[in-house]
């Protein structure tokens, strides 16, 4: 889900912060050992605040300079500078996307290409149970569905059932859920990659190595992750992360199961994010009605944020249990928020004064910030491996869905600096992917195919 | 790039459904088949370039309204110049992508008595291709705008040369060596287009301030 920090809830706070462009997931990834995570709704508001913080100290820098001229001016001055400045940081934070989007999608493809371990099929979840070895195309078809159907009733109830903790306040509960996930993504999902690279590679480790190596990776995962760290080393584990479930959905679905459960995920993730009784969106208005930052996890941020740790990718609980740690920066938080309110000049004043610096170093920092959902890092990069994987026209179809995610996600980005309210960024990237992927594979590559064998070039 | 490649998919389509509805067996007219293809897919990668065009130019609008001094950030230069290298770059990797993946496995090249330097020309067509896409896109954009038709037709008449003269390959000269001379009239010309002349080519070529 993408938020537009700007508006989220423009309507119930008119005096609302900006927000910049931010993307909650998708809902939950299910770990297949673990029970399931719910979603991203937290994200999506902890974005939400973010982005409203982030977006605004621009705009409150950028009228310094001009609150000196009268109330009137200043209020469609600044109107007009915020647009702009949001169009402006906009652009910038499609870049800003765009990078770590395009690693995660280069560490799956590279590994799909690359061992073999992945592309083999050895069995399949058990959110899976349906198998695809039918002989005959219409069985093939309706199992895949029925695949599809208990998937994303699993993550459908996950997701309402992590709403239902956030209501009644399981903070523990949560916390709890998330560190084993992360535990278990960080070193056994680890420690099965390592594993696979050192085959496919003939490279002998000893075991006081690999321990060494993977306690190593695992807890300063965990520290970064969950606690501080420093910002790319933050942005580097959850890449990382992203790229390892991707693989393990990469390995576990078959393969009509994963192009339905893809395209029925961004159905639901539209679903979940824009209906008034959606999980995420009910999760979004709990949060904001709290005035709590839920769910600093999950979420892949820019941005340095001290109050909130960073996402994982399958479990989107983080935020509760992050407030937990946050309790002490949440005199901070409270500050950022009115700092960030929206039109008048005053208010951003009064609170600066009295945390001059550091409050202004964390707008900053906030505000040049973009944040995007792992679920939707993992999505993207489940496509675009499949594709690497399957696809016997090889990269040039790999390099059309590539192109056509990032173009789904421009315009996302797009459409959300127009609507400025939360939005999922599943669908339209998704949508653009599965159309790229199946007209390239059928179409394109004959074409290309021919043209190439004469060398001929158009 | 974007674009490009819906063009690339558009007329994949046609030439497939083309394809599909005629006699495979009938050589010389799935031969005519590809180059109606190649000749399709050229007109409708200008056609798109053209789109392109259109939607960058309501872009600029849109800037120029929300910016604080009347002028956008970026110009219809700049745009036209990132436009080429796109579409450039797209069709480059199209081109090539596959050929590079091969080459990285086992294989001798030409063993069937194809020439042997097919990766040599398919890396130089390449090359030239997604240099002439960067000029192109300048002089497109720049006719576009100050409404020369001349200058459009030019540059599709170019590139369907330029298409056309691959028809040649494997005999390299007829399609190397005419792309290559076009490549360096385009270039010229879009560099005259976009402000330079021989004086800067020549203070800047001699360093000096």
């Amino acid at each position: 889900m993408i938020t537009f920090m700007n508006n989220s809830d423009s309507e119930e706070e008119p005096c609302n912060e900006r927000t910049s462009l931010m993307s909650a997931e998708s809902p939950s990834v299910p770990s297949y050992q673990d029970g399931l995570q719910a979603s991203e709704a937290g994200e999506a508001q902890a974005h939400r605040k973010r982005r409203t913080g982030s977006s605004r100290s621009p705009n409150n820098i950028a009228d310094g300079e001009m609150s000196d001229s009268g109330v009137p001016v200043r209020e469609s001055t600044l109107e007009n500078e915020e647009e702009e400045l949001t169009l402006k940081y906009g652009a910038k934070h499609v870049i800003m996307l765009f990078v770590p989007v395009t690693l995660c999608m280069i560490v799956v493809v590279a590994t799909i290409k690359s061992v073999r371990f992945y592309t083999e099929k050895n069995g399949q979840l058990i959110y899976t149970p349906f198998s695809e070895d039918t002989p005959s195309v219409g069985q093939r078809l309706l199992n895949s569905v029925l695949n599809t159907i208990i998937m994303i009733s699993v993550i459908v109830v996950m997701t309402v059932f992590l709403v239902l903790l956030y209501k009644y306040r399981c903070y523990k509960f949560i916390h709890g859920w998330l560190i084993l996930s992360s535990l278990m993504l960080l070193f056994l999902f680890t420690y099965i990659y390592l594993g696979e690279v050192l085959k496919t590679y003939n490279v002998a480790m000893d075991y006081p190595t690999l321990f060494l190596v993977i306690w190593n990776f695992g807890a300063v995962g965990m520290i970064c992750i969950h606690w501080k760290g420093p910002l790319q080393l933050q942005q580097a584990y959850l890449i990382m992360i992203s790229a390892l479930m991707a693989l393990v959905f990469i390995k576990y679905l078959p393969e009509w199961s994963a192009w339905v459960i893809l395209g029925a995920i961004s159905i639901y993730d539209l679903m979940a994010v824009l209906c008034p009784k959606g999980p995420l969106r009910m999760l979004v208005e709990t949060a904001q009605e709290r005035n709590e930052p839920i769910f600093p996890a999950l979420i892949y941020s820019s941005a340095m944020m001290w109050t909130v740790g960073m996402a994982k990718p399958d479990t989107a609980a983080r935020g509760p249990s992050q407030q937990m740690w946050d309790a002490a920066e949440d005199g901070r938080e409270n500050h950022r928020s009115p700092s960030h309110g929206d039109s008048q000049m005053s208010e951003t004043r009064s609170p600066v004064p009295t945390r001059p610096i550091t409050s202004l170093e964390e707008l900053e920092e906030e505000e040049r910030g973009v944040k995007l959902g792992l679920g939707d890092f993992i999505f993207y990069s489940v496509l675009v491996g499949k594709a690497a994987a399957t696809a016997s026209g090889d990269w040039n179809t790999t390099l059309a869905c590539f192109v056509a995610i990032l173009i789904g996600l421009c315009l996302t980005l797009l459409l959300l600096a127009v609507f400025k309210k939360a939005l999922p960024a599943l669908p339209i990237s998704i949508t653009f992917g599965l159309v790229f992927y199946f007209s390239t594979d059928n179409l394109v590559r004959p074409f290309m195919d021919t043209l190439a064998s004469h060398q001929l070039y158009i | 790039a974007f674009f490009w490649l819906v063009s690339l998919l558009l007329s994949s389509l046609i030439w497939f459904i083309a394809v599909k509805a005629s006699n495979p067996q009938d050589e010389p007219l799935q031969k005519g088949l590809l180059i109606f293809g190649v000749m399709f897919s050229v007109l409708l990668q200008e056609a798109f370039r053209f789109l392109y065009y259109k939607l960058l130019r309501k872009a600029i609008e849109g800037l120029v309204a929300l910016s604080e001094d009347g002028c956008s950030p970026i110009s219809i230069q700049q745009m036209a110049y990132v436009a080429g290298v796109g579409f450039g770059l797209m069709s480059g990797a199209f081109s090539m992508i596959n050929l590079l993946a091969d080459a990285l496995g086992p294989g001798i090249v030409g063993i069937h008595g194809d020439s042997q330097l097919y990766f040599l020309t398919s890396a130089f067509m390449t090359m030239v291709l997604i240099f002439l896409h960067t000029f192109w896109g300048i002089l497109f954009f720049h006719g576009c705008e100050h409404r020369r038709w001349w200058e459009i037709v030019a540059v599709v008449v170019m590139h369907l040369a330029v298409s056309g003269s691959t028809f040649c390959n494997p005999l390299y000269v007829g399609s190397l060596v005419p792309s290559y001379l076009l490549m360096a009239a385009a270039a010229a010309w879009a560099y005259l287009l976009s402000g330079g002349s021989a004086q800067n080519l020549w203070r800047f070529l001699l360093c000096k301030s």
